[in-house]
């Protein structure tokens, strides 16, 4: 990239939107499967979630293409878990603050996003090789793309599994549960998530060919 | 590949160390103020919650001074100490020390049917601290209510004590024997007959939380042992 590009130029844009479908970290890199199926039984702290997730995962973009000739390639994953690290005690902090309720729910997940594949995966294959501003959209396309199917399975796994919506008691409101309706327990649990992932893969594969697989 | 020389790597990562330092530092202490007063405010949500009152974030102050009308600080004789202001003693550091330094706090709540005492608790669960307050009725022996918390228990086994299922079996056990001494309430690993007062059933995979609980209630309650049996005539 030796000329610049408009700042929203066609490439720049594929950044953003790629991540949402043929790149999309979840369903087709099958990357930060851990936390989608730790923080879903709700939709709240999906949303929480990925919101953390994008501004650590953007932050952290810019910051290493900031730094890309800088940086001592014999030491790079350190930097780069380094300012991971520092970005994500720092959304910790604000959530405690801010966000107290939603912080004791996702309790140790905070945390453990310094260990979430997408972000270390986006640093080392695309922020240190370039520019600031298309890896900051590299980074919110990604934490996007993240985040969707994030809010999907939580908006499933909360309707299905408690009845609510955003913890608005929908099911009890239409009066499904005096005509004999009930709540299904599974989905509050783990496995559940993993089934409704494979259903998002199975759905965005069967609209979008190219994505088989051949063998 | 560029070459970087060794003392570049070094002073690059102590400064690198250095600003991430920094800049950690002065976001903790900003945020600090407010982290504290979402804490004290979950502290009055859970002593409330064990008088079941519910409460939110927004009402917590209010209902706290509604409810919860005396608060006193004892110490092992069940005698009042003066100065001492109950909402700020750390049951967990008072723990540490032998009974006969402890500053207890005790909190009395009022809700149109009879003075409940609330108790704080602090023992050890499986991976790290658990904590809770237990209420009793005015008769010093019935529970009227329990809550527990926890920071790092096991999701789906021992963090299920946090959950109301649980905490509503304690209600109605009694803590003394019918001749008068001190048994506690047991947590029992395979199932209690419900007709037991002074038990009740432990959480299937969660045994070392729920053996923690158990000796949680023990240990802080047997605290209050004099306070209970004699001493609140004094207050």
């Amino acid at each position: 990239m030796s000329e610049r590009d408009p700042l929203f130029s066609g490439k720049n844009i594929k950044l953003l939107t790629n991540p949402l479908n043929d790149e999309n970290p979840i369903t087709v890199q099958v990357l930060g499967i851990c936390s989608a199926l730790a923080i879903t039984v709700k939709l709240e702290p999906s949303v929480v979630m990925a919101i953390s997730v994008t501004a650590v995962l953007a932050f952290s973009n810019v910051i290493i293409s900031l730094l890309r000739n800088m940086i001592p390639p014999r030491i790079r994953i350190i930097v780069q878990l380094v300012v991971i690290a520092s970005l994500v005690i720092m959304v910790d902090q604000v959530l405690k603050a801010f966000a107290y309720e939603v912080s004791k729910q996702l309790s140790v997940f905070v945390g453990l996003i310094i260990t979430n594949c997408i972000i270390m995966g986006r640093l080392e294959a695309f922020a240190m090789g370039n520019r600031p501003w298309p890896a900051f959209l590299d980074g919110l396309g990604n934490a996007a793309g993240y985040g969707i199917i994030l809010i999907i399975v939580g908006f499933f796994r909360e309707l299905l599994g408690s009845g609510e919506i955003y913890g608005y008691p929908v099911v009890e409101k239409l009066g499904l549960y005096k005509i004999g309706y009930e709540d299904n327990g599974l989905m509050i649990l783990p496995p559940m998530a993993l089934v409704i992932v494979g259903v998002i893969i199975w759905v965005q594969r069967s609209r979008n060919r190219k994505l088989i697989e051949e063998n | 590949m560029k070459k970087f020389s060794n003392l570049y790597i070094f002073s690059f990562s102590s400064i690198m160390v250095i600003a991430v330092a920094a800049v950690l530092a002065i976001t903790a202490l900003l945020l600090q103020p407010i982290q504290e007063r979402n804490i004290a405010i979950e502290k009055k949500r859970n002593i409330l919650s064990s008088i079941h009152v519910e409460t939110s974030a927004s009402d917590a102050d209010a209902k706290f001074e509604q409810y919860i009308i005396e608060t006193f600080v004892i110490n092992h004789k069940g005698e009042v100490l003066q100065g001492v202001e109950a909402f700020q003693v750390s049951m967990r550091d008072e723990l540490r020390k032998p009974l006969e330094q402890r500053k207890l706090p005790l909190y009395i709540g009022e809700k149109g049917d009879g003075r409940k005492y609330i108790f704080p608790l602090h023992g050890k669960g499986l991976w790290g601290p658990i904590y809770g307050y237990v209420a009793l009725e005015d008769d010093m022996n019935s529970i009227y209510g329990a809550n527990f918390g926890h920071d790092k228990e096991t999701p789906g086994l021992g963090a299920e004590i946090n959950q109301p299922f649980f905490q509503e079996a304690f209600v109605g056990k009694k803590i003394f024997e019918s001749n008068g001494t001190f048994s506690s309430i047991r947590v029992v690993r395979g199932g209690t007959d419900p007709g037991n007062e002074h038990a009740v059933d432990a959480i299937s995979g969660g045994t070392i939380t729920s053996k923690g609980l158990e000796d949680m209630l023990y240990d802080c309650l047997i605290s209050y042992e004099s306070f209970i049996k004699t001493g609140r005539n004094q207050l």
